[in-house]
């Protein structure tokens, strides 16, 4: 039973309160001269969609001292999906005799003609898979249809897609395919960096992205940028402590790349998901991202010799870029340069249930986070001053 | 609000007890039959004044419950079971002794003889437990493709004797309490859907609750109101009571008890056990003077070991659910809506 016999291992191990609030306390501690210096509240920015998702799920941005505010990356892989690709998804779901296959998640975001659940209401085909493997299923299952699985997700879920694609070739199976919406974050990271007006002071790194890749892929955080990132596992715990080691190298005056998370990520990663990943996709110049445009080489597509598996070749799309609305300000909230609340339409012209902009749309993201947990809405004014 | 809010398609989310559903009722439904009678569209039974009853204090509770669920069998229950425990424990949560049911069948060409003779059998045993008896009923065979399998819709009639149970009753300071651990069915039947490759150890809790009721009602003198925690959950329900009594409920995420099964499937899938469907467990708001009476009397039915004060009613932020988590810091906890969807990661 939850919180009194019996302890879940590996979670409840992670959520102790008491452990928490010496995690608080030191925190706080360590980043009010930091604060004081800087003359404003450290930035710590938590790339992962998860971390967002836990931050909230807890509360930890309540618990969290006033001299520090998490900044909401860009780790939600289903919010930083452009609008013309979900308008691809339909396109295909609409053509006969197809299946179209995705995650669960995947079934709200908005194209500019409604979304994968209306199109399904429509009368398209259309299911949700836990796992590409389901998808790949399914295609054998129905010989007489067309299977195509919408992959999304960063280095996380490409290892999943690889798999199946390899056992898709080994076995001979013709009516599957694949739309590669997969994207890295090294890159992401790096361009957010770039942009004028970011002003980070560390980065909480993504636990299950580096559990595939390996730690190596941010040591550029360091090196380049003079800052500090420690991988981190998805408890509270594990964020409080991870944060705190961020803290501690800024004390010291030193950047690293540190590991909160070394009981799932090992430094080298899983070498057969790399294999994977390395034989199955190719960088793509370019790619579209919701909320921050187009960067250089931050998504994968499929390697020629998967060429047959690709539905963007076996399907003629419309695969146009469509533009967000110049209401929505997703990129300065990415950046950490404004929080959600101070977007123009949060709240009024974008909510969950009709998300303009992108981080509005999963749950992870950080606007649809700070909505559903009832963050700069009526209720939270009052709930602010009973926390206090 | 106009049907002008409602999409041009009707979608899954519109059935699945959260806010596009109460949307489809407030803009279509009920303008269109009116809430006539005692109850409205927000209760799990009309409670009806009809002539000729002998008690001045006595009312005739009427429900009905169309029930579909993939797959048809599942741990701990059928949907036979399902029919006759859902439609018992809506009149029973109005604080009726529940007495008749009817039953209309739509089977799809090509169902089995075989599992429906089980599923029936299902039914006739789950009657007999509940105390109740099937009167009427109707049955329909419709093309292959134009129902999935058996679709089962069960109508229900019973007593209500004294003042009537319900959110209207809710006061600041009364307490929240739940009858036994939550998001077993939800949890049952989404492994036994065998799509997500889960293993699920966990039974659904499908059962009549018309004696728990019964007891609560006689035990407690301040019984505000009960309310099975089916489609929605404990979440939906809650929210629902909120809003009708116009009051904040507070509940506390570590007092929720959930069996760990089912937190770890929630763990895996990103889900929260709060939102799943219960059959045979129930949310009850009863006065605090009454609340260990309750979580005593909750003890002795089953699953009733696990019974709990989850919360507290509270005079602010009227109309809305928060949840205290494990770390002490409040957050809202919504109405469902739409369909719960894993997240990817």
């Amino acid at each position: 039973m939850s919180g009194s016999d019996t302890a879940m291992k590996w979670v409840d191990e992670f959520r102790d309160p008491a452990l928490a609030r010496q995690l608080l306390t030191q925190i706080a501690t360590l980043a009010k001269p930091l604060a004081a210096a800087r003359g404003r509240p450290l930035q710590i920015m938590e790339v992962c969609g998860g971390h967002t998702h836990a931050i909230f799920r807890f509360g930890l941005h309540q618990q969290i001292t006033s001299d520090l505010e998490f900044v909401h990356g860009p780790g939600c892989p289903v919010c930083v999906l452009p609008m013309g690709r979900i308008d691809d998804a339909l396109a295909i779901a609409a053509k006969p005799g197809v299946i179209l296959t995705t995650f669960g998640d995947v079934m709200r975001v908005p194209g500019s003609g409604g979304n994968l659940l209306q199109a399904r209401a429509r009368g398209a085909d259309v299911r949700m898979v836990y796992s590409p493997l389901d998808a790949l299923a399914l295609a054998q299952a129905n010989p007489d249809k067309e299977v195509v699985f919408f992959a999304i997700g960063f280095e996380t879920t490409m290892p999943a897609t690889a798999f199946t694609l390899q056992r898709a070739r080994g076995e001979g199976i013709a009516n599957f395919s694949v739309v590669c919406n997969h994207i890295t974050i090294a890159a992401t990271v790096k361009a957010i960096l770039d942009s004028p007006g970011t002003r980070l002071d560390g980065f909480i790194g993504p636990g299950h992205v580096c559990m595939v890749t390996g730690t190596g892929i941010l040591q550029f955080i360091p090196q380049q940028y003079s800052l500090p990132v420690v991988i981190s596992g998805f408890e509270p715990l594990d964020m409080l402590q991870s944060l705190l080691m961020v803290l501690q190298q800024m004390q010291r005056g030193i950047s690293a790349l540190e590991n909160q998370y070394a009981r799932v990520v090992a430094d080298d990663g899983n070498a057969q998901a790399i294999n994977a990943i390395s034989d199955v996709f190719t960088l793509r110049d370019f790619f579209e991202w919701r909320g921050l445009d187009s960067i250089d080489h931050s998504g994968v597509r499929l390697s020629d010799h998967f060429a047959g598996f690709d539905a963007e070749l076996k399907f003629e799309l419309p695969n146009l870029s469509i533009a967000d609305p110049k209401s929505c300000q997703c990129g300065e909230v990415l950046k950490g340069v404004i929080k959600p609340t101070a977007c123009k339409v949060y709240g009024s012209g974008c909510t969950p249930q009709t998300p303009m902009g992108a981080l509005m749309v999963s749950s992870e993201g950080a606007c649809a986070a700070y909505y559903n947990y009832g963050i700069g809405r009526q209720v939270t004014e009052s709930l602010a001053v009973e926390v206090e | 609000m106009t049907s002008a809010s409602l999409p041009a398609e009707i979608s899954m989310s519109h059935g699945s007890g959260g806010r596009d559903m109460g949307t489809l009722l407030d803009t279509l439904i009920l303008p269109a039959f009116g809430a006539a009678g005692g109850g409205g569209g927000g209760n799990d039974s009309a409670l009806l004044k009809i002539g000729g009853l002998d008690s001045d204090h006595a009312r005739l509770a009427f429900t009905t419950d169309a029930y579909t669920v993939t797959p048809l069998q599942f741990p701990g229950g059928d949907i036979g079971t399902l029919a006759v425990n859902g439609t018992v424990n809506d009149l029973a949560v109005a604080g009726a002794t529940p007495l008749h049911l009817s039953c209309a069948l739509i089977i799809e060409e090509g169902f089995s003889t075989r599992l429906l003779a089980t599923i029936i059998d299902s039914m006739a045993r789950a009657a007999k437990a509940a105390g109740v008896s099937i009167v009427t009923g109707d049955t329909k065979v419709v093309p292959r493709g134009a129902a999935d399998g058996l679709f089962i819709t069960t109508s229900g009639i019973g007593i209500q004797h004294g003042e009537q149970p319900g959110p209207h009753r809710i006061k600041a300071g009364d307490k929240v309490l739940v009858s036994g651990p939550v998001g077993d069915h939800g949890a049952a039947i989404l492994g036994a859907r065998g799509d997500l490759l889960l293993d699920i150890p966990v039974a659904s809790d499908c059962r009549p609750l018309h004696t728990l009721c019964a007891a609560l009602i006689e035990q407690c003198a301040e019984l505000r109101c009960m309310r099975d925690a089916t489609r929605g959950g404990v979440a939906a329900v809650s929210n629902e009571f909120a809003v009708t009594a116009g009051v904040g409920i507070t509940l506390f995420e570590n007092h929720i008890p959930v069996r760990t099964p089912v937190r770890g499937a929630c763990e895996i899938l990103g889900l929260e056990p709060l939102y799943f469907a219960n059959e045979g467990t129930l949310i009850a708001v009863v006065s605090a003077a009454d609340a260990d009476i309750a979580i005593d009397t909750m003890a002795q039915f089953p699953g009733g070991e696990f019974a709990a004060v989850i919360g507290d009613v509270t005079a602010i932020r009227p109309g809305t659910v928060c949840l205290s988590t494990l770390l002490g810091s409040q957050r809202v906890l919504e109405m469902p809506a739409g369909e719960l969807l894993p997240r990817i990661c």
